[in-house]
């Protein structure tokens, strides 16, 4: 053994008399701060262990003193959140979403809920605020595929659109002019150049003029003889500039050639009947209620 | 005194015939790894502040990217510097030559470089089986295990062939973490290949026993990789550059055996608010409280180390690198036990200070001792006088330094304010923010963060050219630091 204990100058302190490759040790005692934060630690584990669920047994394990666990906290603050909601959800659930408004208290209440449970499932595609993304309409404006008023909401808000899980669900289903065939290439060139034309946005005149021809033998059934829409067949208004996957000419045709068929889900079943009710008033609420 | 340790005091003048050739190939290794996980890091980082840089294809998105970054830190350059640091450590403190002659270390090298790339192809082409940091299919598992073993078996092979009487306490941390990390390995890549001729397997455990399997490795790959050991690696590079005796042996003796044993306990602090049973979040947690003398054992150690010679730090950026370590291990093995706590840990989880967190022990604890100590090797391996140049240093100690704090400080604001956003209530209980506006919220501090990121890149980019010139013989011609610079007319 080659011990050589040494008196390290700066410290004062012994060395163990050990060396690796120059390197020496010191014998300095644990410092007591360090030992006493450390029994501080293990002493506040045991008290933690005496009150709360901690050493498994054989079968079971210890319960602790306090006798609570995660799902009783949870359990425990779920109900008291019901209890505090349930005067208003009891009101939600006796009145038409219409008679909503003549309680101010339960509007508040509404447009609240409604803001939160709109963050949470209808943000993702409607947008924060419901502005709105191409192919997921703006609910701020007052251009309705299904209707905006209280009633359609609610109604479109339970079963969904194009949702085949939902046997009433909102449907409709436009032809996809070019990619099956119905129209020629040069046919849905010319019907474009008409619905541009609504918004003054025609770049040729006499194709615009023989798109009318195309339009009113295709498209008038559904999106009427106006190119207003029909709501009650969820046809979108051509003529108000809302676009609601694009207007430019590239956009338009290519609706034209392959349609387009947006889903929503039905949140009948998922959300109970309060939470939507909440919803509808929210949504109606967000700038094109009518 | 007998006559024998006479002989053997006498004996470190004959010479030993070091195998250093796999620890220059492992020091290189660290530093071309470590360029490689900074940069697909910061790529990430950029990722998530401006998703278009996702480039919509799934071979560079986040999902992929991430696993690559983390792997390759953790894996390929902590990996490297552990080899590397052991390879060297455990031969000088044992003065014995690598056991199993040239070929058993060089395969551990070239086998554990393997493992790396079989790794990387994975996760890019998306052959996971979706562990966080054990990824790999279990074909390289089996792989990495071969390799394990002989790692092992390498290194209790040198213990056993020392001529030094006392085993040296780095090799206690280097041989806890070796064969931590094959228990931990092999207990959490327990796994069924769907075919051996296909590259897909499922775990042997399901649903809470595998998420307790998963955070059982996931936090000892933390403790017994991250931690014991670079704190192997803290404990011959700072008493050799600071030339001072370590602090206190029995403090080391008691921190270790601590550590070894409070760590193993602490996963489930991963899994607070879970289906795992509370009785074992308890334990998760209290052990990880429990944990927070034993691991500042080693700050203590280490910082101690420097009493009467703490002068060094003004003119040495390389201990300065391995003394500001050692403050970021301290810090972040204090954060730890605190985000454990249940109350706090409601908060802090699944946000971003979760992210601050590693990488403050990460970028400043791993990343920084592991520089001081390739900026150690790199001259005495290649026989140099000294760095090319230790301004570079400098420079690389404060764009490093700078850019952890920009790193640690944003994702502690915006980790504590996702959180507090996400439990936000309105006076009628309705839940105040949408997770969207929390990201959009968070945004600022990603491109601080992504900032923070590309100052650390750059500062081992000097670190590159620094070495590159090491190596190759060149000296600048520079002032040494601390000193005044030369001026004309003197």
């Amino acid at each position: 053994m080659s011990t050589k204990v040494e008196k390290d100058q700066v410290s004062g302190t012994d060395t163990t008399g050990h060396e690796w490759d120059g390197i020496k040790e010191l014998n300095t005692p644990l410092p007591s701060w360090w030992v006493y934060v450390f029994w501080i630690t293990v002493i506040w584990s045991v008290g933690y262990w005496v009150v709360y669920p901690s050493w498994p047994t054989a079968n079971d394990y210890l319960k602790g003193m306090f006798g609570t666990t995660n799902r009783t906290e949870l359990h425990e603050t779920m109900a008291s959140v019901a209890a505090e909601r349930a005067p208003y959800m009891e009101r939600l659930a006796a009145l038409d979403v219409s008679e909503i408004a003549n309680d101010s208290e339960l509007l508040n209440f509404s447009m609240a809920g409604g803001k939160a449970v709109f963050a949470d499932n209808c943000a993702p595609c409607h947008g924060t605020g419901g502005s709105g993304n191409p192919g997921f309409p703006s609910l701020q404006d007052d251009a309705w595929l299904w209707g905006g008023t209280l009633d359609a909401i609610n109604q479109t808000l339970h079963v969904g659109v194009r949702w085949d899980a939902n046997e009433d669900t909102r449907f409709n289903d436009m032809p996809a002019f070019g990619r099956d065939e119905l129209l020629e290439r040069d046919q849905i060139e010319d019907v474009v150049q008409y619905v541009l034309s609504f918004t003054d946005r025609a770049t040729d005149a006499a194709a615009a003029d023989r798109g009318a021809v195309v339009f009113e033998e295709n498209c008038a059934s559904c999106h009427g003889d106006d190119a207003k829409g029909i709501q009650d067949l969820g046809a979108p208004n051509l003529t108000d500039a809302i676009w609601l996957y694009g207007g430019s000419k590239e956009t338009i045709t290519e609706t034209v050639m392959n349609s387009r068929r947006g889903v929503m889900p039905a949140w009948e079943g998922r959300l109970d009947e309060e939470t939507i009710k909440m919803l509808t008033v929210y949504v109606h609420s967000l700038g094109g209620g009518q | 005194m007998s006559q024998g340790s006479m002989a053997q005091a006498a004996s470190p003048s004959v010479a030993v015939n070091y195998n250093m050739d796999v620890v220059r190939w492992a020091a290189l290794a660290t530093v071309f790894w470590g360029v490689v996980g900074f940069l697909v890091g910061d790529v990430i980082a950029w990722q998530l502040a401006f998703p278009v840089l996702n480039f919509d294809t799934e071979f560079l998105n986040f999902g992929r990217l991430r696993p690559l970054h983390t792997s390759a830190v953790i894996f390929a350059f902590g990996g490297n510097a552990l080899l590397a640091t052991s390879f060297y450590v455990v031969q000088r403190t044992c003065r014995a030559p690598l056991y199993g002659g040239r070929a058993l270390p060089a395969f551990v090298f070239w086998g554990y470089q393997l493992f790396i790339v079989m790794a990387a192809i994975g996760y890019v082409t998306g052959v996971t089986q979706g562990r966080e940091y054990a990824e790999p299919e279990w074909f390289v598992d089996i792989w990495i295990t071969i390799v394990w073993v002989c790692y092992l078996a390498m290194f209790v092979g040198t213990l056993l062939k020392r001529t030094e009487p006392h085993i040296y306490v780095a090799n206690w941390f280097y041989l806890a973490f070796i064969v931590t990390i094959a228990m931990l390995h092999l207990g959490n890549n327990l796994a069924i290949p769907v075919s051996f001729m296909g590259t897909k397997s499922y775990s042997m455990f399901s649903g809470v026993q595998d998420a307790l399997t998963q955070w059982w490795y996931g936090h000892n790959a933390v403790g017994f990789f991250l931690t014991a050991g670079f704190l192997g690696m803290m404990y011959y590079f700072i008493p050799k550059r600071a030339e001072r005796p370590v602090y206190s042996y029995r403090l080391s003796i008691i921190h270790f055996w601590a550590l070894i044993f409070l760590y193993i306990w602490a996963g489930p602090h991963h899994l607070h608010y879970t289906a795992l049973p509370d009785w074992a979040q308890t334990l998760g947690m209290t052990f990880s409280i429990m944990l927070w003398m034993p691991s500042w054992g080693g700050m203590i150690n280490g910082l101690m180390t420097l009493s009467g010679a703490w002068d060094k730090l003004r003119t040495d950026p390389v201990l300065r690198f391995m003394v500001a370590a050692v403050g970021f291990y301290g810090m972040s093995t204090f954060e730890g036990p605190v985000m454990s706590i249940k109350a706090v840990n409601g908060l802090s989880h699944y946000t971003d200070w979760t992210i601050g967190h590693v990488h403050s022990g990460a970028l400043g604890w791993v990343a920084f001792v592991s520089f001081g100590a390739i900026y150690f090797l790199i001259p005495v391996l290649w026989h140099r006088e000294r760095l090319y140049s230790m301004r570079l240093v400098a420079h690389h100690f404060w764009l490093g330094t700078i850019g952890i704090v920009l790193y640690i400080t944003s994702m502690w604001v915006s980790g504590i304010m996702q959180g507090l956003m996400w439990r936000a209530y309105d006076d009628l209980g309705f839940l105040q923010y949408s997770f969207i506006e929390t990201v959009e919220a968070m945004h600022p501090y990603y491109i601080i963060r992504a900032t923070g990121g590309l100052l650390f890149l750059l500062g081992s980019l000097l670190m590159v050219w620094n070495i590159y010139k090491t190596i190759k013989g060149d000296l600048r011609n520079e002032a040494p630091i601390g000193t005044p610079a030369p001026v004309a007319a003197e």
